[in-house]
């Protein structure tokens, strides 16, 4: 048995991350539709899910058995082959693009295989996360036309052409990043941040604020969220490419377009922000319990509202919730050695949500651009820039080499 | 049997495949996704010989933006189904042989070369870094690769007089 | 190791293919497509080529040809969607008038 999985190591150790990596991941997007209905809800002087357990908090579990249940009919005189291709490539693509990303520093040995905290440490991470958006096209593309119905095939193409539009100004934004790291490989970018020595002025955003705005852009753009999102919103005036897929299918576009904002997030947070550095100096020991001074008052706070919640299975579920959290917090403070183990994860999940709290926020506050505002921005505004940001990176690298 | 020559069958059968289907579809659509299944199939294979840039390259620029192009334009001119129209027997009783036969022939020769059987193996051997491929392409082939910047532009004003519309 | 020769084999199969589809078909995009294959399967020949001698200048070739193509796809379905609204058919036997 040893033998087995020693010789079979550099197999089974990638799947069981990928597992692993996939279960956190459709969880995540589930509560991220949560956190969405919840953020924009309160922004609108609203609340948002409340009746479906404890907060709303089992609303996710609500539309996936509703998604599950719900009547998935095929329209006539479709192309059958483009129809059920559509949403299991964009879903596919969505979650092979996490399998780059790395979450944290460590590194470590399973059964003789050397591996890291991530599913795979390519040297050209960066150019295929680039290969995944740019097929992400070929999924809205045969949706909209493979649905029989002009407005899908109308809201397929815009949708489409504005996603090849931006695809251009988010591959040159990051390249004033790729000219400081001199690698494609995240996990080199990140060391790279690091290695600086300046702390949190090393990160990359300060060199290339114009670079980082840049790419926050375009990521919006090309995740399809408000403000860019009128091929999509057009499902709620006309159609969208979405328009003719019902449960299962649709579930599928969804997911895959909150995968696709997890990845865009992360690789902000990745290229810009440092990863999974702490913004605080190495010197700093006592900013290691930052993760446990956070979850303890919330725990606490979790177990103190859910006694007085109005309804009992709120009564009985939050305080095992709340509970729960602050054993784990008060186990990482009396283990040190898991806390150690945890920095690095902690710090880049932070970082993460607060990205996607950015974009939860857009969400609530921006209107939409007009389908010719939103290219004439990508074409004369959005990429100029970030030839222009590629050219002056380039001049002051070369003057510091030369100068 | 090692892997490496186990994924080589895989994508060069995944390859073959997608190549025949090109032909045998009778919507240009099918035949479009098709030849973007050889490509990718084609990514895999330069992967697996070391060459990750160009694999890269060639999923982003012929996989995301050239097929995507051709597929933007197949739905814009909504090609239909090529008609079943009276297949000529000659065509098809000489055609496939010879084509068999062309094909033969160019592998024959490749095959049976003493030059190339010389060669050594063209395995999972060295990673080309892209920083070797950069310094190529800016010190050796700096002048070709200024011709196809320049060519760039020449088809990028070619085809904005083609898609003008006449006033 | 893999050897070279079953990579130019390979080659060699889809650039008949591209021959094949390129003779047989009708359909105007279709048998641009043809083409593409084609120079797929030399790309595929040069980056073994490259591979084997271990020289990288086999593989910037193929940057190049890929380049090219591209503004070759560019221009050349420009013509194509010219040539389809004037004779409003896709169907290459028809494009056989020097003028229109």
């Amino acid at each position: 048995m040893n033998a087995f999985l020693t010789n079979y190591a550099f197999l089974i150790v990638p799947i069981v991350k990928i597992a692993i990596l996939v279960l956190i991941v459709l969880t995540v997007d589930a509560y991220l539709t949560w956190l969405e209905r919840k953020v924009i809800a309160h922004i609108q002087a609203r609340w948002g899910p409340h009746r479906t357990g404890p907060h709303g908090l089992l609303q996710p579990l609500a539309d996936g058995v509703k998604f599950i249940f719900k009547e998935d009919p095929m329209p006539a005189n479709v192309d059958k082959v483009a129809y059920f291709l559509a949403p299991f490539l964009t879903l596919m693509l969505a979650m092979t693009s996490l399998a780059v990303i790395p979450f944290g520093p460590q590194r470590f040995t399973v059964w003789g295989y050397q591996t890291s905290l991530g599913i795979a440490d390519v040297n050209i991470s960066l150019l295929v996360l680039f290969a995944i958006t740019a097929l992400a096209v070929y999924g809205v593309a045969l949706a909209g036309w493979a649905s029989n119905n002009k407005f899908s095939l109308l809201g397929g193409l815009r949708s489409s052409a504005q996603m090849i539009s931006y695809e251009l100004a988010l591959t040159l934004s990051v390249v004033g990043v790729l000219l400081i790291a001199g690698d494609f490989s995240l996990r080199n970018i990140v060391e790279q941040q690091a290695g600086s020595g300046k702390g949190l002025l090393g990160w990359n955003v300060f060199p290339q604020i114009i670079g980082f705005l840049c790419f926050f852009i375009a990521a919006i753009a090309e995740t399809n969220r408000v403000p860019f999102d009128l091929p999509e919103a057009e499902s709620e005036l006309v159609a969208g490419f979405h328009t003719e897929y019902a449960s299962m299918k649709f579930a599928m576009f969804f997911i895959a377009e909150y995968t696709n904002m997890i990845t865009a997030s992360c690789l902000a947070t990745i290229l810009f922000f440092g990863g999974w550095l702490s913004p605080f100096p190495e010197s700093w020991t006592f900013t290691h319990y930052l993760p446990s001074v956070f979850m303890i008052p919330f725990g606490l706070w979790v177990i103190f509202d859910g006694v007085r919640y109005e309804n009992m299975f709120g009564r009985l579920l939050l305080p095992v919730v709340g509970a729960v959290i602050t054993a784990i917090a008060a186990a990482l403070i009396v283990f040190p050695v898991a806390n150690d183990a945890i920095q690095g994860v902690f710090w880049f999940l932070a970082k993460v949500f607060a990205f996607l709290f950015v974009y939860i926020w857009m969400r609530g506050t921006l209107p939409r651009f007009r389908y010719d505002q939103l290219m004439s921005f990508g074409w004369k505004f959005l990429l100029p820039v970030s030839i222009a940001n590629v050219i002056l990176t380039s001049v002051v690298i070369l003057w510091r080499m030369h100068g | 049997m090692n892997a490496a020559l186990a994924i080589f069958f895989v994508l060069a059968v995944i390859a073959v495949f997608g190549a025949i289907s090109l032909i045998v579809q009778r919507h240009p659509i099918h035949s479009a996704l098709s030849l973007i299944l050889v490509m990718v199939a084609l990514a895999g294979l330069y992967l697996l010989m070391g060459a990750e840039f160009v694999a890269a390259v060639q999923i982003i620029v012929y996989g995301g933006a050239v097929m995507v192009l051709f597929i933007f334009v197949i739905m814009l001119l909504n090609a239909g189904e090529e008609e079943r129209t009276n297949f000529s027997r000659l065509a098809l009783y000489a055609g496939i042989p010879l084509a068999v036969a062309v094909t033969g022939l160019i592998a024959a020769s490749i095959v049976g070369s003493k030059a190339a059987a010389a060669l050594p193996a063209a395995g999972p051997g060295t990673l080309t870094s892209t920083r070797t491929l950069s310094t190529l392409l800016f010190t050796e082939f700096v002048y070709p690769f200024e011709l196809t910047s320049f060519l760039i532009l020449v088809a990028i004003l070619g085809a904005i007089v083609l898609a003008q519309r006449e006033n | 190791m893999i050897p070279t020769n079953y990579y130019l084999l390979l080659s060699a199969i889809l650039f008949g293919l591209g021959i094949v589809a390129f003779v047989f078909k009708r359909n105007i995009i279709t048998i641009f497509m043809a083409i593409e294959l084609m120079l797929n399967a030399v790309n595929l020949a040069f980056v073994a080529f490259s591979q084997a001698l271990g020289k990288p200048d086999g593989e910037v070739f193929v940057l190049f040809v890929v380049i090219v193509a591209a503004a070759e796809a560019a221009v050349g379905l420009g013509i194509i969607i010219l040539t389809a609204r004037n004779r409003r058919s896709l169907n290459v036997e028809n494009v056989n008038l020097l003028k229109l």
